[in-house]
């Protein structure tokens, strides 16, 4: 093998990841083996509250089981082919109709039939979570649905007041109640108090790995990062991820120091946007034969991870309530802490306006040192993909290249492989990047 | 010092012969099913037509849909920054640069020197591209260069909602049984591309002058309809489809003083 400017090395930490994500899909499907309970939501759904049913609790979350669909094209067409059958139309979600596909074809991704729920617990920040478990619900009509709305913000653009914290508060205190209902079981606010802990530590130390990647060469790349961050949308309340992401942490930190490299012939860094199209991730690979390293998007960073803005004026990881030394004594507290740190996540901000989202870009694009900027302009998600045109003319003002490409993160037939590729080639050269391998 | 620059475009393959600056021969054939053979004849007739053999040639650039079927050519340039090259040689004042082609339109804002800063293609669909004026053009029972000057003729215009060609052949159809005059189906057909590219140039922006390059720019209907809806003149090559095949002998002459 030729060498490269830096040094690289696979993660170690590498396959404790995919341990984990395994064990989740399984601990799920086999929950009432063991008598435990299982719940669907969506990945940005107040995970922790849950908890508070009892340590044998077990969720799926919708969008990355629907991305790990997309990421079997032959299922996901299955399943997409499945939801037009029923009349659903095809520029819907496509994370929503590969979950309905699954559904409808009552087949699981990982195996056997699609395991049902005991009760859907689920937030509403877009249109389609909104409408998402709506049509679950008609899919299998005996499955209890608890949905909380968010929409109070942008934080922190305008002052997140008490009688806006106490909308979102009222109704996860309502929720409780709604779920020793339907479940049967006792809360406990230990186990809720314990969940909101490890929240706070693994979504800010996600933003602290991330944050390491602003040095050159990047330690990851942002397809690694991908399946890294998947933790946190599976289960971000959960000790184990909190306890990997310390571990990746402290690996990552290790390549920092010893110049350990992403991307060995690192000459070009660039950032991307929304969902890629998950079936196409070998466009990331076709970036490192310029030397390009994405380093991560708004997407990684900020779907998961929890920042805020230093002293020194850089983004880094949001304090957590514990680093304040601040005691999480009872239900209301442990209540009013998730639903603030929720509200500050950075990918909830843009759905107010595209201008949020192009702060945070420009941000990004100066502090992790980029020469350009990939936007995907994702027909498969409305909500993150609004405003992304006028976030490119942001980025541009700012003095940052950018390119875009039209594509699908969960319905392959809306991306064109070859004209990708092409147009990545033409940017490459505007960046004034030669293919270092072919 | 004498390079050369193919373009192994979708419907055509160019080549042009370039000495100190100068193009000295060009040549164009259908790429046809066989693209290597297509590179293979359009360079050799573009040698004959110089008088000179391939060993007279420092350098050679491919670019185009094909350009690794050019296996003669020591290296490429992508469409856009050939485009851009062969655009600035030819108009240095231009900043903003259209290129229509068979299967591809594309919109470039260019320093004035050759240099890319931004741009935009065409998705998937082929409604914004050359192809499909030669499909509507079969639609229309006519000649593929009797559609610019029929449709100049059109003192109407029909709306036709091309946002795919499959979609705004039905339309013409239509058009033809509602007995439209084929002058106003043609004028619709180039209104209909106009809209698609000119969208696609307003993303990256304009700034005057502008050059039309790419073989749709001859078919004069789609040019009066692509003036009309940007409000602006094009800058226009006698030969534009030569443009690309330009821009790559340009850089293959560049490449070769670097070596």
């Amino acid at each position: 093998m030729a060498k490269t400017k830096y040094p690289t090395e696979p993660l170690k930490t590498w396959n404790r990841a995919k341990e984990i994500r395994e064990n989740y899909y399984r601990d799920y499907a086999q929950a009432h083996e063991k008598g435990g309970i299982r719940w669907a939501g969506g990945a940005w759904s107040f995970d922790a509250i849950p908890a508070g049913l009892g340590e044998d609790v077990y969720n799926i979350t919708s969008e990355p089981y629907a991305a790990s669909i997309a990421f079997d094209k032959k299922f996901s067409l299955e399943c997409l082919e499945a939801v037009e059958r029923k009349g659903y139309a095809r520029d819907l979600c496509s994370y929503m109709r590969n979950y309905w596909g699954s559904i409808i074809l009552d087949k699981y991704a990982f195996g056997g039939k699609f395991p049902k729920p005991d009760f859907i617990w689920q937030d509403h920040i877009c249109c389609s979570h909104a409408k998402w478990y709506q049509v679950v619900t008609d899919l299998e009509p005996d499955i209890p649905h608890y949905c909380i709305d968010v929409a109070v913000g942008p934080y922190p653009y305008e002052q997140l007041s008490e009688n806006k914290l106490n909308y979102v508060v009222g109704q996860m205190h309502d929720g409780i109640d709604w779920m020793e209902k339907v479940t049967g079981r006792t809360y406990n606010d230990e186990f809720l108090i314990k969940a909101v802990n490890d929240e706070c530590r693994a979504t800010s130390v996600w933003a602290e790995i991330c944050t390491l990647n602003k040095t050159i060469p990047a330690p990851l790349d942002e397809k690694s990062m991908y399946s890294l961050y998947v933790l946190g949308t599976l289960m971000k309340h959960s000790q184990i991820v909190a306890d990997y992401y310390e571990e990746l942490r402290d690996e990552v930190k290790d390549r920092v120091e010893r110049g350990i490299a992403a991307v060995g012939n690192e000459q070009c860094r660039v950032m991307t946007d929304t969902q890629p199209p998950w079936g196409f991730l070998r466009v990331f690979r076709y970036l490192e034969k310029f030397g390009t390293v994405s380093v991560g998007s708004l997407y990684t960073f900020g779907l998961i991870g929890m920042w805020e803005v230093k002293e020194d004026g850089m983004w880094g990881p949001r304090t957590t309530p514990q680093q304040k030394g601040i005691e999480i004594k009872d239900r209301d507290q442990a209540l009013r802490i998730l639903a603030e740190w929720n509200l500050s996540k950075p990918e909830w901000q843009h759905f107010y306006s595209p201008d949020y989202k192009s702060d945070m870009m420009i941000r990004i694009a100066k502090e992790w040192k980029l020469n350009g900027v990939m936007l995907h302009y994702n027909r498969g998600c409305e909500g993150l993909t609004v405003g992304i045109a006028e976030n490119r003319l942001a980025l541009q003002k700012a003095g940052f290249p950018v390119m875009t490409f039209e594509g699908n993160m969960g319905d392959e037939r809306e991306f064109d492989e070859t004209r990708t590729m092409a147009r990545i080639d033409a940017f490459m050269e505007t960046l004034d990047m030669k293919k270092i391998e072919e | 010092m004498i390079t050369a620059g193919v373009d192994c475009g979708a419907k055509n393959t160019k080549v042009v012969l370039l000495k100190d600056g100068e193009i000295v021969a060009k040549s164009i054939v259908l790429s046809g099913f066989d693209q290597r053979a297509a590179a293979e004849q359009s360079f050799a007739a573009a040698l004959e037509m110089a008088g000179m053999s391939k060993s007279d040639v420092s350098n050679i650039t491919a670019t185009g849909a094909g350009m690794k079927e050019a296996q003669y050519a020591q290296d490429t340039v992508t469409e856009v920054g050939a485009d851009a090259k062969g655009a600035n040689f030819l108009f240095p004042s231009a900043k903003t640069i259209i290129d229509v082609g068979a299967e591809e339109g594309r919109a470039i804002k260019s320093d004035g020197k050759g240099k890319v800063i931004d741009f935009a293609v065409n998705e998937k669909c082929a409604a914004g591209a050359g192809s499909f004026t030669e499909a509507m053009a079969r639609a229309l029972e006519i000649r593929l260069e009797e559609m610019g000057p029929l449709s100049l003729k059109s003192q109407k215009a029909v709306p036709m909602n091309a946002q795919c060609a499959v979609f705004a052949e039905s339309e013409v159809v239509t058009l033809i049984h509602a007995k439209t005059a084929k002058e106003d189906i043609a004028r619709a057909v180039h209104d209909a591309i106009a809209d698609r590219i000119s969208s696609m140039v307003r993303r990256v922006g304009i700034e005057k002058d502008v050059a039309l390059i790419g073989g749709v720019a001859r078919n004069v209907g789609f040019v009066k309809s692509l003036e009309d809806n940007l409000e602006i003149s094009f800058s226009i090559p006698e030969e534009p489809e030569y443009v690309s095949a330009l821009g790559a002998a340009i850089v293959a002459a560049e490449h070769a003083k670097n070596k």
